[in-house]
């Protein structure tokens, strides 16, 4: 493109003595726009756009809310310099019973559903991996859950599969076995309701790991497993356990990293399995549920909502960042 | 026709150019909207589950002659819907609700209180009074709402169970219904806090607030009358997890349970449905100051404080629900079954002087209560989450009030209630 308007000649004529206005591309504001000089410009041109919507639609929110935390602001987002109130919603949040309770009731979901996620992904992987047949089919089968929204997978789970009665289906088949009808989400003792969240859960996500793993093990280079034949590895467990599960470590650290994010997240399986037009049952309350109900709900408490949502923030930060140093993330291979 | 590419081109540009002004324009849906009618007013409704409900309002709005009304029918959680357009521009100028206190000492809904000037006597009384804060109206109620227990009169023969009158009665008679197929009582979904609330307080003589502005609930009898549900939960005579929630009454029509409670809007198809096999009572007292407990609540008229035809929203409301009589019968009993907010509509309503709806504007009448202003979201919530640990864990009910009342008299004190 470049040499082409350095080529074309910029005169066609004209009135004898005069010079002619520069044509086309030679034109001294085209060569401006179009020049390899401009690269910072279309530079900005095309990722303009997404940093103002960035800017707009993210920063300026994340700091109006920071800036929110400190102030008394209820049902109003421009609260009066006299509602200043310091870190006085960081305390309150941190005294809440139910912001710390939503706290442990994470934590509780985050330790069940990270090894759980990752195992069954890794074993989905493991086995599409070794097809040698239709392997792209049940590749298929197993990610296209990621494509279903976690809305209509939560009603399909609680009123055809879960539902308490006895024709719900997991109902039906405890019928089968004689056994007494559950009230899967309204019980808290046992907890069922974490069978139906966990599972959930485990359905939506799975798929979108195995793939990760796929990609993962495929980067394996053969003459590992060559070399460790000829040294005697026997296929199965121990070359799992000395060749492939260590050369998939970038692929967990990522993995893990994505799933504790996620699940701290957590909002949209609990929300539409729990509530009702009345509001929340207090058990099972992850921390965002907790904050919608606090920032946007009846409560109107934008102060302390956000108060809790720079926490929760502050949390994942450092969750992360323990677990990069613990994985050794960034750390060179070899 | 061929199309060069710079044509094509500009044809692009000058198509978004026109966009981005056309979205950049003024048409906020907010200006008049041309009809010669005056003014366009944004009239937010909740969705209802009565067939026919959004039509009647939308000819309620056609036929006011002052402005040009546009109603929206609003599904999904509208409460919050609501709570969030009124911290912006492009919120209703009349919406049902509430509202919250918040709202009212936020500055965010405009003071009603002169269009019910020499009829505010015949509102409802306890329905006024969840709007009225400082002597000043928030809100014009459209119709009240109330909840009871349904029972079927043959399934309670059947096990010779007399219908329940104390609270100890409804939770044997609840035992006594359970079989392999039925369970006794439905109270929704949860097992009972979220629908039940302050209503097990009222029944044992206790308010939540008192007229003074102090918690109502720091007595022994709250915690004694809440024990008693969590035998409910332990004796397994309650429904849980039905494909609908306890405001349909499909799961006493299907004969999953012998009692549920329920909404009066449910009456007319459970009439319908059942003819006579069925009953209507309410939530029996508990305790030497106990007396039954009818929960009433009521959807108002509010006009946002950020409405651009602040003086036309309100004229509109007054017509709608204060002089409109006509509309409000009609809202009130031809669609679902509420009970008209003006007492004189009331007694004059043929429908609501015979049989169960009788007896459910007697019990209104009688033992009606309805949650006060004060009795905060943040109160409430710290309450109905105490509530969901007593009865449904059988956590011990002194101890989960203990902090419930330090939470609500700190909520006064922010109001200003508390001294």
């Amino acid at each position: 493109m470049a040499a082409v308007v350095r080529e074309r000649p910029a005169r066609r004529g004209g009135p004898v003595g005069q010079e002619p206005p520069p044509a086309g591309p030679g034109r001294p504001w085209a060569r401006r726009l179009l020049g390899p000089q401009r690269r910072h410009l279309w530079f900005w041109v095309f990722t303009g756009p997404f940093v103002i919507g960035l800017t707009v639609f993210t920063y300026v929110p994340l700091g109006w809310s920071v800036w929110l935390s400190f102030f008394e602001a209820r049902n109003t987002v421009t609260p009066a310099a006299a509602d200043f109130v310091g870190l006085d919603n960081y305390a309150a949040m941190l005294r809440d019973e139910a912001f710390t309770d939503s706290l442990v009731t994470f934590g509780l979901f985050t330790a069940f559903i990270v090894p759980a996620t990752y195992a069954l992904a890794l074993a989905l992987a493991l086995m599409v991996n070794r097809l040698r047949f239709a392997q792209a089919f049940f590749r298929s089968v197993f990610f296209l859950p990621v494509a279903c929204s976690y809305v209509v997978a939560a009603l399909i789970w609680k009123m055809s599969i879960f539902n308490g009665v006895r024709f719900g289906l997991a109902n039906t088949v405890l019928g089968w076995f004689g056994a007494e009808q559950v009230a899967w989400l309204s019980t808290t003792d046992p907890p069922w309701y974490w069978l139906v969240l966990v599972t959930l859960r485990l359905w939506l996500q799975a798929g979108f790991y195995m793939v990760l793993f796929l990609a993962g093990l495929q980067r394996v280079p053969p003459q590992l497993y060559e070399a460790a034949a000829v040294d005697g590895a026997r296929p199965g467990w121990q070359t799992f356990r000395y060749i492939t599960f260590p050369q998939l470590r970038a692929t967990s650290v990522a993995v893990v990293l994505l799933l504790v994010v996620n699940a701290f997240q957590a909002f949209d399986e609990f929300y539409n399995l729990l509530s009702d037009a009345r509001g929340y049952p207090p058990y099972a309350r992850p921390p965002l549920v907790h904050l919608y109900y606090t920032a946007l709900g009846e409560e109107q408490n934008l102060g302390a909502g956000s108060a809790g949502a720079v926490i929760l923030a502050l949390l994942i930060a450092v969750a992360t960042v323990v677990q990069a140093r613990w994985f050794g993330l960034g750390r060179k291979e070899g | 026709m061929s199309i060069s590419r710079r044509g094509l081109l500009g044809s692009g540009a000058a198509a978004a150019l026109y966009g981005a002004l056309a979205a950049c324009g003024s048409n906020t849906g907010r200006q008049d909207g041309g009809s010669g009618k005056g003014p366009r007013i944004e009239h937010w409704y909740h969705q209802y589950g009565e067939a026919g409900t959004q039509q009647a309002v939308e000819r309620y709005a056609r036929a006011y002659p002052r402005a040009d009304v546009r109603v929206q029918w609003r599904p999904g959680n509208y409460d919050q819907q609501t709570a969030a357009a009124l911290l912006t521009d492009s919120g209703p100028d009349v919406f049902e609700g509430g509202p919250t206190l918040d709202q009212i000492r936020g500055g965010q809904v405009v003071d009603v209180t002169d269009l019910l000037a020499g009829v505010r006597e015949d509102f409802h009384p306890q329905v006024l009074a969840t709007k009225t804060h400082r002597g000043r109206i928030w809100a014009v109620p459209q119709v009240i709402d109330t909840q009871l227990l349904y029972y079927r009169k043959s399934f309670l023969a059947g096990a010779g169970v007399e219908p329940p009158r104390t609270l100890d009665a409804l939770v044997d008679a609840a035992r006594a219904l359970t079989t392999k197929d039925v369970k006794g009582l439905f109270l929704g979904n949860d097992g009972g806090p979220g629908v039940l609330l302050a209503t097990p307080l009222y029944a044992a003589g206790l308010p939540v607030v008192t007229e003074d502005g102090e918690v109502g609930f720091d007595d022994p009898a709250a915690a004694r009358t809440l024990g008693k549900l969590h035998r409910l939960h332990r004796d397994r005579s309650l429904l849980l997890g039905a494909p609908t929630d306890w405001s349909d009454p499909s799961a006493f029509l299907q004969g999953l349970t012998a009692m549920q409670w329920s909404g009066l809007w449910a009456l007319p198809l459970i009439a319908e449905k059942l003819g006579d096999d069925f009953g209507v009572l309410p939530f029996p007292g508990d305790g030497p100051g106990g007396r039954p407990a009818v929960p009433v609540g009521a959807y108002g008229a509010v006009v946002s404080a950020r409405g651009a035809h602040r003086a036309a929203a309100k004229a509109y409301v007054k017509w709608l629900w204060v002089d409109g009589t006509e509309y409000q019968e009609d809202f009130a009993l031809s669609y679902g079954f509420h009970i008209p907010a003006r007492i004189s509509l009331a007694k004059r309503a043929a429908a609501l002087r015979k049989g169960a709806a009788a007896e459910v504007v007697r019990f209104t009448t009688d033992h009606g209560y309805a949650e006060p202003l004060l009795w905060t979201t943040a109160s409430r919530t710290a309450y109905k989450d105490a509530l969901s640990r007593i009865v449904k864990d059988g956590a011990d009910p002194e101890r989960e009030l203990r902090p419930v009342v330090a939470r609500t008299r700190s909520e006064l004190r922010r109001v200003g209630a508390a001294r």
